[in-house]
């Protein structure tokens, strides 16, 4: 069975419906990417799966646990954990304090503080400093701890290589591939077409809310993702000129 | 009353200023209500203590005991029952349920008690009126350092929960950003409603020293709320110990306005007040950023 | 945008137009009212304008501006002190009541400068603490004998059936010129800028509105009416008692108003004065139980119906008596043609 199944989901932002009967499966162990351009629907698609947006309609299963319903935090102690676009970090309160504080989930596991420290060794030095203070690579790596620190089955990134330097973001997909080989399921938002494609198992590409193309990282090509990105293959279908 | 003894005072009467005054802003800080009932609160609390130490005779400080829990209950059912579902629409609309509590809970202590104006001071020997001798013909209240000491012990406490402990560390993240902390398996809706227990049990203990300082009637709760508010925002809403400079600053303007003239009690107190808006309004912070907006367009 | 041509943009529908004529009719029969009403009902009239007028004015403020005031009191008793105070310098009665109501409205101006920069929460009880300021300034006047109070002494020099009428007529007249006013606010640029700051501030101030030009305009109209609310009560009842004119009571009596009546609506207040004057009328004798059913009334509506019974008529059925706004009319016979039509 799927960890993550979603069927006929419909989620709006606002006056806006940002996602439109989206289905989807993410299997244990599986690492895939979401892609497509701004205003695509993707962030609003992670944040329904964790909690912080409500479906309109459609149904998200945990292992075969229906969660539709339920608030965001019931979802965090069964396992989701989101890392926020733009990092969402409580910057009045320590590095140390904003891995703690993950541990309201109570979650067993074996992800400590300690163990974040070990991960991204980078935050050895920074652990008692205001989050406010630190670098965008040291804010994403506090966040994808904080997340960890819940020891979650299924972990969504969002748009972890936004704003960061090309050397911070290489040491962020170091460790997010260290944590692919020891089994973690995720399933993550990336701008950055190359990145996805190297580390994730399948590809979905959304467009205005739907996803229109689907399929194995290694076989799709160029061609097909860059069509479903920018909807090249809808406008030949209605035949109107773009 | 020689000037020093008026300034110092001044400074104990800020420590029952800031008590008072620290409900509010951690009501505030952490779910971003400014609850009007705040004032008529702290005499229901005072109102209680007297009851209990008026009919049932049990000194009003053991009193806490029974008052102070009960007082945290409320606070729980108030912020399920009212305040969570008024925050839901908007900023506006727990100013408009507060304040309709508000009423209700001064009117209805009215109907209860009557208008007569009550004291928790008889029942608590000779502690309202006894004093130290400082020397140079001043003395202070025992009372009054009482109060002080009391409140210094209670942000200090307030102090410590929320900075060594999960649950005061859970309702910091909640103040910063509720809703980042339900990602992170925080309950806020839980965490809220400990914070508004919080809150009405710090109002409980402000009331008992209004009782014991002051005498109070069921419309009291309006001026309680006032200073409340002028302590808070004179201290700077954001840090407990704020709040005390806050309260102590008003205390001590109070206390001078009153050694310059009979009346000068209140108004010299909300004189400051809103010297202190005007100045966040116009002062130098504010002027450079005015300045930076005007230059870069 | 597609078979443009086939949506008209109205501001009078049909309704409309006859509302607005029952209202000249209606004003036309309150002015003749000396004439042919009883001195009982010209009493109680005259208090219902005076709640219509409180009403509008704090509907304007927080409907409108989305500024909550726990201290209109404040213009309230600086109307009713300001009268006397002009009286005692020899004006005549009738006319320091309008000239207190526009002092009071002077004064808001330097006011407006700091309030207006306040977070929501602190508007509210900086109001309040400015109310109490001027209690205590006014109380320092040696002709305000403390609590008990000062009457508008010029006002005996009227015939009683006169001072009745003219009473009447200055208060029908503030009424219906500060509602008049409300409206043409509305109807004008302003209006628009008005509104969307009530929707939404921030998004108002991102597409040019002047959010804070517009408050001001509110807060000073609101401050002049409020103002002249006050005085005209003086009048009424020509006692002038600090305590009482600057009660936290009138915010009260105005929050219920506005809150059940309908906030944002301009129809809103008046209905919720009415409602208010009826109340009072049964309930005044049950003493403090009267207030504590208005405070109740008010919170069960702040948390299940905050838009007022006005607002959920509007809602649920789509009327629009007085032209306020502006809506979109699709004709039947177009393309684009679906049942309703959509309000601004």
């Amino acid at each position: 069975m799927s960890l993550l199944s979603i069927s006929g989901l419909d989620v709006r932002h606002g006056l806006l419906q940002a996602v439109r009967e989206v289905s989807l499966l993410v299997n244990q162990g599986e690492t895939v990417a979401l892609i497509g351009a701004n205003g695509a629907g993707k962030t609003t698609l992670l944040r329904a799966i964790a909690g912080s947006h409500r479906a309109t309609r459609g149904q998200i299963h945990l292992d075969g646990l229906d969660i539709t319903r339920m608030p965001t935090y019931q979802r965090v102690a069964r396992g989701i954990a989101l890392v926020p676009e733009g990092r969402r970090l409580f910057a009045a309160m320590t590095v140390e304090e904003n891995l703690q504080i993950a541990r309201a989930s109570g979650r067993p596991g074996e992800w400590t503080v300690d163990r974040v420290m070990e991960t991204f060794p980078m935050l050895k030095a920074r652990r008692k400093a205001r989050c406010g203070t630190l670098s965008g690579g040291e804010q994403q790596a506090t966040a994808i701890g904080r997340a960890l620190m819940t020891n979650p089955r299924l972990l969504l990134l969002d748009e972890v290589s936004l704003g960061l330097s090309p050397l911070a973001v290489d040491l962020v997909y170091k460790s997010v591939e260290s944590l692919i080989a020891t089994g973690a399921t995720i399933l993550l938002v990336e701008q950055d077409l190359k990145r996805a494609l190297k580390v994730a198992n399948r590809v979905m590409c959304m467009l205005e809310g739907r996803i229109v193309v689907e399929g194995d990282a290694k076989t799709l090509t160029r061609e097909q993702i860059t069509d479903a990105y920018f909807g090249h293959q809808k406008r030949a279908q209605t035949g109107m000129a773009p | 009353m020689s000037l020093v003894s008026a300034v110092i005072e001044g400074v104990l009467l800020g420590g029952y200023y800031a008590m008072i005054a620290c409900g509010l802003s951690f009501m505030f800080g952490v779910m971003r209500i400014i609850n009007l009932a705040h004032g008529s609160l702290a005499v229901v609390a005072a109102f209680a203590l007297w009851y209990i130490a008026d009919r049932l005779e049990y000194d009003p400080f053991l009193s806490l005991i029974v008052v102070l829990p009960a007082m945290g209950a409320i606070g729980w059912l108030l912020q399920r029952g009212i305040l969570e579902r008024s925050a839901r629409s908007g900023e506006l609309v727990p100013i408009l349920s507060t304040f309709g509590l508000a009423i209700v809970i001064e009117n209805a202590l009215f109907e209860f008690f009557g208008a007569d104006i009550r004291s928790l001071a008889p029942y608590v020997g000779s502690l309202s009126y006894d004093s130290f001798d400082i020397g140079g013909g001043a003395f202070i209240g025992e009372l009054a350092v009482l109060t002080f000491a009391a409140a210094i012990l209670l942000l200090g406490g307030l102090q410590l929960f929320l900075t060594y402990t999960p649950l005061g560390r859970q309702i910091r993240a909640t103040a910063e950003d509720p809703d980042t902390v339900e990602l992170v398996g925080v309950n806020s809706r839980f965490v809220n409603a400990v914070a508004a227990s919080i809150a009405l049990v710090t109002v409980a203990l402000a009331g008992l020293f209004l009782g014991l300082r002051a005498n109070f009637d069921p419309y009291a709760g309006s001026l309680q709320l006032i200073f409340a508010f002028e302590a808070a925002v004179i201290g700077g809403t954001g840090s407990l110990w704020g709040t005390l400079l806050g309260g102590i600053v008003l205390g001590v303007a109070q206390t001078f306005g009153a050694h310059v003239h009979p009346q000068g009690f209140l108004l010299t107190g909300h004189a400051v007040f809103l010297l202190v808006l005007v100045g966040r309004v116009y002062g130098p912070g504010q002027f450079f950023r005015t300045y930076l907006k005007s230059k870069l367009g | 945008m597609a078979g443009h041509s086939n949506i008209l943009i109205q501001r009078w529908t049909n309704l409309s137009i006859g509302v607005a004529i029952a209202v000249a009719v209606a004003l036309v029969l309150l002015f003749t009212g000396p004439a042919f009403l009883p001195d009982a009902v010209l009493d109680k009239l005259t208090v219902l304008f005076v709640y219509v007028l409180l009403a509008a004015m704090w509907n304007a403020l927080a409907g409108y501006g989305g500024m909550i005031s726990a201290g209109q009191q404040a213009f309230f008793g600086l109307g009713g002190y300001l009268a006397i105070r002009l009286s005692e310098w020899g004006i005549e009665p009738y006319l320091a009541l309008i000239l207190a109501a526009l002092l009071a409205g002077v004064s808001a101006l330097p006011m407006s400068t700091i309030v207006l920069r306040l977070r929501a929460g602190e508007f509210a009880i900086g109001m309040w603490v400015i109310a109490e300021v001027i209690r205590l300034l006014v109380n320092l006047d040696p002709i305000i004998q403390g609590d008990t109070g000062r009457s508008l002494i010029a006002l005996s020099a009227f015939d009683s059936a006169v001072r009745r009428d003219y009473t009447y007529w200055t208060t029908l007249a503030s009424m219906t010129v500060m509602l008049g006013v409300i409206f043409m606010l509305l109807r004008g640029r302003l209006g628009s800028s008005i509104q969307a700051i009530r929707d939404n501030e921030e998004a108002a101030a991102s597409v040019g509105v002047k959010v804070l030009f517009a408050k001001r305009i509110i807060f000073v109209i609101a401050a002049i009416g409020c103002a002249l609310a006050g005085a005209l009560w003086l009048a009424t009842f020509t006692t002038f008692q600090p305590r009482s004119f600057f009660g936290i009571q009138w915010s009260a009596y105005m929050i219920f108003m506005v809150l059940v009546g309908g906030i944002g609506r301009f129809e809103g207040p008046i209905l919720g004065a009415i409602i208010f004057f009826l109340i009072e009328t049964w309930f005044s004798t049950a003493g403090v139980w009267y207030l504590i059913i208005l405070g109740f009334t008010a919170l069960v509506f702040s948390l299940f119906l905050p838009k007022g019974i006005w607002g959920y008529i509007e809602d649920r059925f789509h009327v629009l008596l007085l032209p306020v706004g502006y809506r979109l009319r699709i004709l039947a016979n177009s393309p684009t043609a679906a049942p309703g039509d959509a309000r601004q």
